[in-house]
């Protein structure tokens, strides 16, 4: 399983964003890998994930992608990741 | 005053309250003036951070009232570090769910894992709702690094 937290840069938002999806995940029981990368790099050929995760604002700009998308609106709120992460695992 | 990581991010001249903007614009070059002012950037930073919004939307409004304004890694950099303007009177950045934003910060970095130990610290203080509050109506610079220490 291959979770991807995407924002325009890889060195802020999605830092944050990876920090508590793998908190999330540790509370939920499920082992997976989580990497925050830049836009650039989860738009390029071969670029491969199970689950992407960015904002509302970027999800038009990552069409195409073979992964499921979760759109995340409040990244600090640890009950939305909850509930949209076992929604997508379990 | 109490130390950590986080708050030596935090350079002196790098938080600044009751900052007085009207635009989204002016929020982020306020938060990019902060970085500049303590020394962690040139102002070639602060046009990047807007070139940003120019080009991807405000999709760093990532919580209720809070904005990550930041640009990729670049000689603009001097030093890794954050900054904080707290809004006087919030500002629509154009992002339906997080809207208005009260606190910007600024956030530069040199690569891609150095910074990281005090992302997890500043993650920490803004899942707490309580402390993001305190920091809204915070009304001194003590007073804010005491909230994220």
């Amino acid at each position: 399983m291959r979770i991807v937290a995407v924002c325009g840069m890889g060195i802020g938002t999605s830092v944050l964003l990876k920090m508590n999806v793998e908190k999330v995940l540790a509370q939920l029981g499920v082992s997976a890998t989580v990497e925050a990368v830049d836009m650039t790099t989860a738009r390029a050929a071969g670029f491969d994930a199970n689950i992407v995760m960015t904002t509302p604002d970027l999800v038009p700009l990552l069409q195409g992608l073979a992964a499921e998308i979760i759109e995340v609106e409040h990244f600090f709120d640890l009950e939305e990741l909850q509930t949209k992460l076992t929604k997508s695992l379990l | 005053m109490p130390h950590s990581l986080l708050l030596d991010a935090f350079a002196p001249g790098s938080i600044s309250v009751g900052v007085e903007v009207s635009s989204r614009e002016q929020a982020i070059s306020a938060a990019g003036e902060l970085l500049v002012a303590s020394g962690r950037t040139t102002d070639a930073y602060t046009d990047a951070m807007l070139a940003v919004l120019a080009e991807l939307g405000p999709y760093f409004v990532i919580a209720p009232s809070i904005a990550i304004a930041h640009a990729r890694p670049s000689e603009a950099v001097l030093s890794a570090g954050l900054s904080l303007a707290v809004l006087a009177q919030p500002v629509v950045f154009g992002n339906e769910a997080n809207d208005p934003v009260g606190l910007v910060f600024g956030l530069c970095a040199l690569d891609h894992d150095s910074h990281l130990q005090v992302l997890s610290q500043l993650a920490e203080v803004l899942t707490d709702a309580e402390r993001v509050n305190s920091l809204l109506n915070a009304s001194t610079e003590d007073d804010i690094r005491r909230l994220l220490a």
